[in-house]
């Protein structure tokens, strides 16, 4: 291996990451939007949120962007691999985002609901200064812990013919004859990936902490 | 419209894929199962060296992405002299992976259980590997139900990573009838309906598995 294929693998390593992000970018506030939904029972769409989430979680990501790439051009809608890519896993996160939020809101005290209806409090100021603060505190270990498995889940997106990390990897085996090496290579960036995941929400914790026990 | 009707015209092809895909899931699902409950022992254990070596495998299997740790064992042992067919090796590789995913959350069950259900078995003369098979195994398994329900369900969805590898299960099926035939949106709706079939399947048998599990509690 030389420098210049542990070099396409890190290029393939930032692919990853961006995708990655774009996708938590786009998906954690499409799940807390759904979770709204089925959390104020609004009718009919609640029911439809219920049957994409559950049809999202159980179709293989590998399906799925298949499924996007090759059948969304049928109704004029072509993209290309990246695009169709970031789709495949925002669709994907944003459901199980979905669940981890629903989760926060049902188990969320409703003696501080009713308080802030109380004093008078409207809706939108409710959520944003009583419920918000509070249920993304609680559901921040779970998200992250998604967003760690929507890292695994990207090498999906290789079948379209992105060049992320293990596409990278395949690449530099094929033309070494030797693909252990860029294999573990690749082992070692996903571990540093996920495992900064983890580092950052240990730090967002503890400044949580830190700024509820200044107040 | 006519796109569904290829589909139903060529079912076969869908449903050999599909039936590839039960046999792959039903077999890696049993193999990680049994071995997630005998990687608890030693996940266990009160010794320090093999416990760490345990955790360091778990540990490992989670930091892996399920496709790399399939190329790995598809196109990375045979150098090491180890070659398997697609078949064996995408099978292996599901066992393998999950079977630290199934241990690990059989582990957290299993330090779960109150110190007096072991004690009450050690009184009454269960020791070893009767102890561990007929007083800790039970409760631990019926109580990690709906967590194994979940790992079964991610089995189904890393099954179709087997396509990259040329196993005939139901996505490849899928991929194939679409190219042959240009029939890309019906025939990958089929498949993903099928998934969704599967999964609400396993979701319900592990409903009713919880039902049957309070019963006997």
């Amino acid at each position: 291996m030389t420098a210049h294929d542990y070099l396409s693998i890190v290029h393939g390593a930032l692919a990853t990451v961006s995708m990655s992000l774009v996708s938590i970018l786009f998906g954690v506030p499409i799940g807390l939007g759904l979770a709204l939904i089925r959390w104020s029972r609004l009718p009919f769409l609640d029911q439809a949120a219920a049957v994409y989430v559950s049809i999202i979680r159980t179709c293989p990501s590998v399906t799925l962007a298949l499924l996007i790439y090759f059948a969304l051009p049928e109704v004029g809608i072509s993209l290309d691999p990246v695009p169709a890519g970031i789709l495949t896993l925002t669709l994907s996160t944003s459901a199980f985002d979905t669940e981890i939020w629903r989760s926060a809101l049902i188990n969320f005290p409703r003696d501080q609901y009713d308080a802030a209806l109380s004093f008078g409090m409207r809706r939108g100021l409710r959520f944003r200064h009583v419920v918000l603060p509070q249920i993304v505190h609680g559901s921040l270990p779970a998200l992250v812990n998604e967003m760690t498995l929507l890292v695994k889940a990207s090498p999906a997106v290789a079948v379209l013919g992105i060049v992320e990390i293990t596409r990278a990897a395949i690449r530099v085996g094929a033309r070494t004859y030797d693909p252990l090496p860029p294999f573990i290579f690749a082992l070692v960036l996903y571990s540093l990936i996920v495992f900064a995941f983890v580092k950052t929400q240990r730090v967002i914790e503890r400044r949580v902490a830190q700024a509820g026990a200044s107040q | 419209m006519s796109e569904f009707a290829v589909v139903w015209q060529h079912r076969s092809m869908i449903l050999v894929g599909f039936e590839n895909t039960l046999i792959i899931v039903a077999i890696s699902a049993a193999g990680a199962l049994v071995l997630g409950a005998l990687l608890t022992i030693p996940l266990m254990s009160r010794l320090k060296p093999i416990r760490s070596l345990a955790t360091a495998y778990v540990d490992a299997m989670r930091c892996v992405p399920f496709l790399l740790f399939v190329y790995l064992l598809y196109f990375g042992l045979p150098s090491l002299g180890l070659r398997f067919d697609n078949w064996s090796a995408g099978v292996a590789a599901l066992i393998l992976y999950n079977t630290a995913y199934m241990g690990e959350l059989l582990r957290a069950s299993w330090s779960n259980l109150p110190k007096e259900m072991i004690e009450a078995g050690h009184a009454f003369g269960f020791s070893g590997w009767r102890l561990f098979r007929r007083i800790i195994l039970p409760p631990v398994v019926f109580s990690a139900l709906p967590l194994i329900g979940n790992q079964l369900i991610q089995i189904v969805k890393d099954s179709a990573f087997l396509t990259i590898i040329a196993v005939a299960e139901l996505t490849h099926e899928a991929t194939s009838l679409q190219t042959t035939y240009f029939v890309p949106f019906a025939s990958f709706i089929a498949a993903v309906i099928l998934y969704w079939v599967t999964c609400v399947t396993i979701e319900g048998a592990v409903g009713f598995a919880n039902r049957f599990a309070e019963d006997r509690r």
